[in-house]
């Protein structure tokens, strides 16, 4: 063994509070230090040149340095040591400036600090062991999960880039929430136009499956290698038959509301989610249908002129394997009910920005006409309260919703252009507008005429006139007083919120939720699609709320790192990962529960003993799904279970120098 | 007295992913601390076993840190939840060696949290200068 020791200058950023050379004297009559050289700067070209011409020099093997914490120039000194042909593994680094000469006043007490601190790892580099990192193939097949327009875009583009997709859906459609507007800010195009042609183009694409109406079931697996099984739901249509034509939707005589219309109209037992929905085949929801709930009717069995229809359906498992998973899942808006002063579900009159939003559109239950609930009336005022359960410490989520503003404003210009008089009054506690030309877009909301009041809603209550209007007061900041307003409509921007199922799924997937219950990415500005979980990536809104035009360069962005990892064909594992010493494990697998990411399996081996060939269960790790986190070597009792970088061994050596 | 000149000796096991960046933190913000600490890098809290920090008293170490990621907040999902019922365990263990459970301090420090690395450092110090050297274990050392 020969070992260099390499002591940095950083400039003076050590050299001012640490006697460098006094160190590198120190190390340097530590067994098996052949070498020492303190130089200005290790990580410039100078100093990597040094480092390594004293390789070659000296046929060095192993190479401590005393520099900057590993977290910055760690990878730098590993790549010299691959170049010079020698395991990254072999060098080792003592943290002495940010550990060190950064954080100490008295340089006699520093140098001496920064002496153990070498020491201990040169004491460390004497167990280092040479690690490998594993190259395993990668299936190129990705999973989307949620057909909302992020789940949707980022399909799209994995299709086109030529690699197999399955677009999993839990509805009978796939188009999100989108597919519910009726115009959208900034530019105001129609929803549906700019949608349904890409809906069309991921069921078409011959490189897209569509499950519909179908959830995970299970995962396993890692990046690369995900298995993955996708419970279909039973439609009771089947599928290769139905050419949906719409006859048992017609004759079905099941009503009950349409969730898709947010309940302002009905929808048969058999349905479709809308009109132009993606697969266009009616599902039957058993919950309601009356052949299910009593064993009477089978209208629509009757009247399908295929023979579609299939009470007997069963729920399908279909496995599948994976490289890459995205998740795209989307939301879930806030049920207001509990905001008591807002009166909503008390009257009928008080809406969601989502109901308004179905009002509005031509395609919705009414055609486009507005209504109010109570009464079928056109309504004339209209109140909007902004962050409806949002910005709202106490009885809500504390975070900004983010398009609430936006769209409010857009539903203020939809309504005066197609009822120029009805009038608009926006209550808000700010309005934020950042997004290209969305200043410019409130702005134009304001010049046709909302009333936007700065201030808070403090009750919503029925006036008590025979039209049953309803009263808001409020508090208008600009005028600093109290004011009053009748209304016909109130509109409650509600509070976007995770879905109700993203804990179960981030728990199948293995990603973690922040403290809202979005997905949280691996780095909040380095890594946004990434998660901690390699090769399950976010787009949209179950990461955080956003409009459309972020969720889809989100969805690009998760896109375009599953075609990277599937154009490079292999993935490397974490080389610092766990192993087995077989002739000390007893099999206990105590190990197994602690290992976040089931990595950990038991394992037959066959023994000699007292002549005879025995069997014995040992641990054994899948170096694939190790992270090298260490939890099991910190708890294994037979130090069977060791850590590669950080060995048992090389701890001890660390602890035993200081 | 002594206890104006006894410096005690600190050994601290750092996560990699939180404690160990806030320490790198605290040296990047050049925030002072006494030099009684010595930093050892493991991937994870959970990375600790129980003889390693028994080892460090036995070595007259006279305080001994385990720093890792909040909780909900481990780079592993899971480790500091182990590390937290390891050390819980091996604090009961120490009373019963007759060592002082108040040596070993488990400690929750984020990547971003300087100033808590700084202040743990700082007030582990001078508790540790108060309770004087760990006498019990160096007895109890064996033979190198
Ligand atoms: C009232 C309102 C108006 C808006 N107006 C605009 C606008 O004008 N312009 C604009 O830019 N933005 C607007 N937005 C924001 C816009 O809705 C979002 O940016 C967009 O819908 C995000 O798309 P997504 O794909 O992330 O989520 P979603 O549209 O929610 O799609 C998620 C999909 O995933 C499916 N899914 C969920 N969980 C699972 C699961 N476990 N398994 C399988 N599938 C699952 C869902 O069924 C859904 O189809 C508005 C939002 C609201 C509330
Ligand atoms: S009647 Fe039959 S073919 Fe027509 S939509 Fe219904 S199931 Fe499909
Ligand atoms: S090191 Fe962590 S990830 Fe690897 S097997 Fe052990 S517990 Fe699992």
């Amino acid at each position: 063994m020969k070992i260099g020791v390499f002591i940095c200058w950083c400039g003076s950023n050590i050299k001012n509070m640490v006697d460098v050379e006094r160190v590198a004297e120190a190390t340097g009559k530590m067994p098996h230090v052949v070498y020492t050289q303190d130089v200005q700067y290790l990580c410039s070209e100078v100093g990597q040149s040094d480092i390594g011409n004293a390789i070659d020099e000296h046929q060095l093997d192993r190479v401590v340095i005393g520099a900057c914490s590993p977290r910055m120039h760690e990878t730098t000194f590993q790549q010299l040591m691959n170049r010079k042909g020698l395991n990254p593994y072999y060098v080792e680094i003592a943290n002495i400036r940010e550990h060190c000469s950064w954080v100490h006043t008295d340089k006699a007490k520093a140098t001496v600090k920064a002496i153990d601190l070498v020491k201990k790892a040169v004491a460390k580099s004497y167990y280092a062991v040479p690690l490998h990192a594993e190259s395993l193939p990668v299936n190129k097949r990705a999973l989307v999960i949620g057909g909302g327009i992020a789940g949707i875009q980022a399909a799209l583009d994995i299709a086109d880039a030529g690699y197999p997709v399955d677009l999993l859906e839990k509805e009978s459609s796939i188009g999100g929430k989108m597919a519910q507007f009726d115009k959208t800010f900034p530019t105001l195009d129609c929803s549906a136009c700019i949608l349904t042609p890409k809906m069309v183009e991921a069921a078409t694409h011959e490189n897209i499956t569509l499950h519909t109406y179908s959830e995970l079931e299970d995962v396993s697996g890692y990046v690369g290698n995900f298995h993955v099984t996708i419970r279909k739901r039973a439609t009771s249509v089947d599928e290769e038959r139905c050419t949906g034509c719409g006859e048992c939707v017609t004759k079905c005589p099941a009503k009950v509301d349409n969730e898709f219309d947010q309940g302002h109209s009905k929808r048969k037992a058999i349905y479709t989610l809308f009109a132009q929905a993606v697969p266009n085949k009616p599902v039957l929801d058993r919950k309601n249908c009356i052949y299910f709930k009593t064993g009477k009717c089978g209208v629509c069995k009757k009247i399908c002129p295929t023979d579609a229809i299939n009470y007997e359906m069963e729920d399908q498992l279909i496995e599948n394997d994976y490289g890459a998973i995205i998740v795209a899942t989307g939301f879930e808006l806030n049920e207001p009910t509990h905001l008591g002063e807002y009166h909503y579900g008390h009257h009928p009159d008080v809406i969601t920005s989502l109901e308004l939003e179905r009002m509005l559109n031509a395609s919705g239950p009414t055609q486009g006409k507005m209504y109010r609930p109570s009464n079928g009336k056109e309504p004339k005022r209209i109140v909007f309260i902004q962050c409806a359960g949002s910005r709202d410490r106490h009885d809500g989520n504390s975070y900004c919703s983010k398009v609430c503003c936006l769209y409010t404003a857009k539903h203020t210009i939809l309504l005066n252009e197609k009822f120029p008089d009805t009038e608009s009054y926006v209550f808000y506690i700010d309005v934020r507008t950042a997004g290209k030309n969305y200043e410019e877009f409130y702005e134009r909301a304001r010049q046709m005429g909302a009333n936007y009041l700065r201030g808070h809603v403090s009750k919503v209550e029925p006036l008590g006139d025979s039209d049953n209007r309803l009263l808001v007061r409020g508090y208008d900041g600009s005028l600093g007083e109290q004011t009053e307003i009748e209304a016909d409509l109130v509109v409650l921007a509600t509070s976007i919120e995770p879905q109700q199922g993203a804990k179960k799924l981030a728990g199948m997937l293995g990603i973690s939720s922040d403290r809202n219950g979005f997905y949280s990415e691996a780095h909040a500005k380095l890594k946004p699609v990434e998660t901690q979980t390699q090769g399950v990536y976010l787009a949209g809104v179950c990461q955080g709320p956003k409009d459309i035009p972020e969720a889809v360069s989100q969805a690009s962005g998760t896109a375009a790192k599953a075609i990277v990892l599937f154009n490079r064909g292999q993935v490397k594992g974490v080389p610092t990962t766990a192993m087995v010493d077989e002739e000390l494990c007893s099999g206990c697998m105590q190990c197994k529960p602690v290992c976040p990411y089931e990595a950990i399996s038991q394992e037959m081996i066959t023994e000699r003993a007292h002549g005879k060939a025995r069997q014995r269960p040992v641990a054994s790790i899948n170096r694939a799904l190790c992270q090298g986190c260490g939890a099991c070597a910190g708890l294994c009792r037979s130090g069977a279970m060791d850590i590669g970088g950080f060995t048992g061994r090389q701890l001890l050596a660390e602890v035993d120098t200081l | 007295m002594m206890q104006d000149t006894f410096e005690p000796k600190i050994i601290a096991f750092c996560c990699n992913w939180c404690s160990y960046a806030g320490a790198d933190l605290a040296g990047t913000g050049r925030l002072k601390y006494p030099e009684n600490i010595r930093i050892i890098r493991v991937p994870c809290s959970s990375r600790v076993d129980s003889a390693l920090v028994l080892r460090a008293f036995q070595n007259g170490a006279d305080g001994v840190m385990i720093a890792g990621c909040h909780p909900g907040d481990c780079h592993y999902d899971t480790g500091n939840y182990h590390t937290r019922k390891r050390m819980m365990l091996l604090k009961s263990l120490m009373e019963f060696m007759g060592l002082d459970e108040e040596r070993l301090l488990v400690k929750w420090i984020s990547g971003n949290e300087a100033d808590r690395f700084k202040d743990t450092v700082e007030s582990f110090t001078s508790k540790l200068k108060k309770m004087g050297a760990s006498g019990k274990v160096r007895d109890l050392r064996c033979a190198k």
